[in-house]
């Protein structure tokens, strides 16, 4: 325990070492610079006249956004349907893809560590690109469209699915596999009757939460054009229709709220 | 009451599965129990699907003409071209660690009084609702929506985004830190209040040690979703890589475009493994 002694010889508790106290100073002064270092390039970037009238603007923006243009949100139910077609037809995809993916990443069902390592490749690649910008790619090549949404909504979820599927393949109970291979099963056997029952609970659950996320994400691919309410929301913007704007907003926000209670429903039911 | 009716129930279904495993007709226990929600569910399903693929209209034409691109792309991605937009990529590249850097920070230092206000065995009841409101807004919408309104406030450039991602973390870190008080072990709250500890002494000395390492980890995690959503929100014009990376796809200069995603990946994956090594760290 770091103690150290007053003038008297009176121990005294400190919480660190002198060593420890130095280190945790240097640290302390070397984070601050580097935050300090990145706050200037931004402010170097950044036209602070209009930073200086972001209230104004704001209160502008707003009393532009008030009151919603209500018979907009007659034009906004087929776009709202394509969102929906987007989110769960994409995230339909990206599972049936997600799935072997899954078995081939998961250390204890994989074939082989080379195709292992492969499938790793596919899930963080698929992971750390935004559907964003999977969707950007997609128009340019397929074309602007709920298609390219929808594939673009897949990839994404891939890896998403992929890399908590094989996590949940990896935590199995060793046993009821066991038991199957000890009756002579053959590879696939093993698979359906030891492996898939442990992880269909976890397998509906991913799923599920995946579609709610989607169904917030593909609100948004319609600024590049991808389909759906984000197409809309895009002329608005565009138009300076503010009024139109802030209908979309509401749709969204009802939309993602209903959305998540209905997975949080079915999570509940399921676990 | 139920739950006493329950228990012979499942025997008894227990009992008939094994009469038919003797007779030879045994069958795996469905996921869901309930056979009239089964089938409604599939049946459901399938009448959407129906109806969705309908609607989905599909430019064959033009899909075919894009396979051609497609194989450009992947191409490209064969031989990737760090050099001729060389500067453009490096000042996109350090907009977006910026960005990352500052907002993860500022949006973990306000989430933090967000984070304590929101859980409901420290704070008291008006507090709380505050806090949760706040947290829901910010959860509620996309990054890239909140982006299109504060670019207009803000104006173009990294401040925008920067805002907006740490609008964003505000929201993920609270949430996940007052969950994390919430059920925190209260003993020790206890023994230091025993002690007469002020309001800020048992902060500082009962819940700050108990929740540090997994605020740690979570800011990490945040760190690297950040970075990944700072490389989108450009596309809406508020700084960093996204800004770059559009550019270079509507000008068709795939290879330029391979480049950048091959870099997000890299620093992604960077992030992660750091990440991981630090949550080990810590705990």
């Amino acid at each position: 325990m770091p103690v150290s002694f007053t003038s008297q010889g009176l121990p005294v508790w400190r919480r660190r070492t002198t060593r420890a106290q130095w280190l945790q100073y240097i640290a302390w002064l070397a984070g601050v610079s580097l935050f300090l270092l990145c706050w200037k390039m931004i402010s170097d970037n950044t036209m602070w006249v209009f930073v200086e009238d972001a209230g104004r603007q704001g209160a502008d923006l707003i009393s532009r956004m008030t009151p919603p243009e209500w018979g907009y949100a007659n034009v906004l139910w087929k776009p709202m349907w394509d969102t929906l077609n987007i989110a769960t037809l994409g995230t339909a995809l990206g599972i049936v893809m997600a799935f072997p993916v899954a078995f081939l990443a998961a250390r204890n069902t994989t074939p082989h560590p080379l195709i292992r390592s492969a499938a790793l490749m596919v899930i963080v690649s698929s992971r750390s690109i935004n559907s964003l910008i999977w969707a950007m790619l997609l128009v340019t090549i397929l074309g602007p469209g709920v298609l390219a949404g929808i594939i673009a909504i897949a990839l994404r979820s891939i890896g998403f699915v992929g890399k908590l599927l094989y996590e949940a393949i990896e935590e199995i109970h060793p046993t009821p596999v066991e038991a199957i291979s000890a009756t002579g099963a053959s590879r696939m056997q093993v698979m359906n009757y030891g492996v898939l029952p442990q992880i269909m609970p976890a397998f509906a659950g991913i799923s599920v939460y995946r579609w709610d996320i989607n169904i917030r994400e593909s609100t948004v691919l319609g600024l590049v054009g991808a389909g759906g309410i984000g197409l809309q929301l895009n002329a608005s913007i565009n138009s300076l229709a503010w009024d139109q704007v802030s209908v979309i907003f509401i749709m969204i926000f009802a939309t993602v709220l209903v959305s998540e209670w209905i997975s949080a429903r079915v999570r509940h039911a399921i676990i | 009451m139920s739950e006493q009716l329950e228990a012979p129930l499942t025997q008894m279904k227990a009992q008939a599965r094994q009469q038919a495993a003797q007779r030879g007709e045994w069958r795996r226990l469905p996921l869901i129990e309930s056979a009239r929600l089964r089938w409604g569910l599939a049946i459901g399903a399938v009448i959407y699907l129906f109806l969705a693929l309908a609607s989905v209209e599909v430019n064959w034409a033009r899909v075919s003409e894009g396979a051609g691109r497609a194989v450009n792309f992947l191409g490209a991605f064969m031989q990737p071209d760090f050099i001729s937009r060389y500067d453009d990529i490096v000042a996109g590249l350090l907009e977006s660690l910026t960005m990352t850097l500052t907002s993860t920070v500022l949006g973990v230092l306000l989430a933090i009084p967000v984070g304590l206000g929101a859980a409901r065995n420290i704070s008291p009841l008006p507090i709380y609702f505050v806090c949760r409101a706040i947290i829901a807004v910010s959860r509620t919408f996309q990054e890239i929506i909140i982006a299109i309104l504060f670019v207009v406030m803000f104006g173009f450039g990294p401040f925008a985004g920067m805002i907006t991602l740490a609008f964003a973390t505000i929201g993920f870190m609270a949430k996940l830190l007052a969950e994390d008080i919430e059920d925190l072990d209260w003993r020790q709250v206890e023994a230091v209040r025993a002690t007469g500890a002020s309001w800020w002494q048992t902060m500082n000395h009962a819940v700050q040690p108990q929740v540090m390492p997994r605020l740690i980890g979570l800011s990490m995690y945040r760190l690297d979703i950040n970075f990944r959503e700072s490389s989108v929100i450009g596309i809406v014009g508020a700084g960093g890589i996204g800004a770059t990376l559009n550019t270079s796809l509507s000008r068709y200069e795939y290879d330029t475009s391979a480049a950048i995603l091959l870099i997000i990946i890299a620093i992604v994956l960077l992030c992660e493994y750091s990440s991981s090594h630090v949550r080990r760290w810590t705990q």
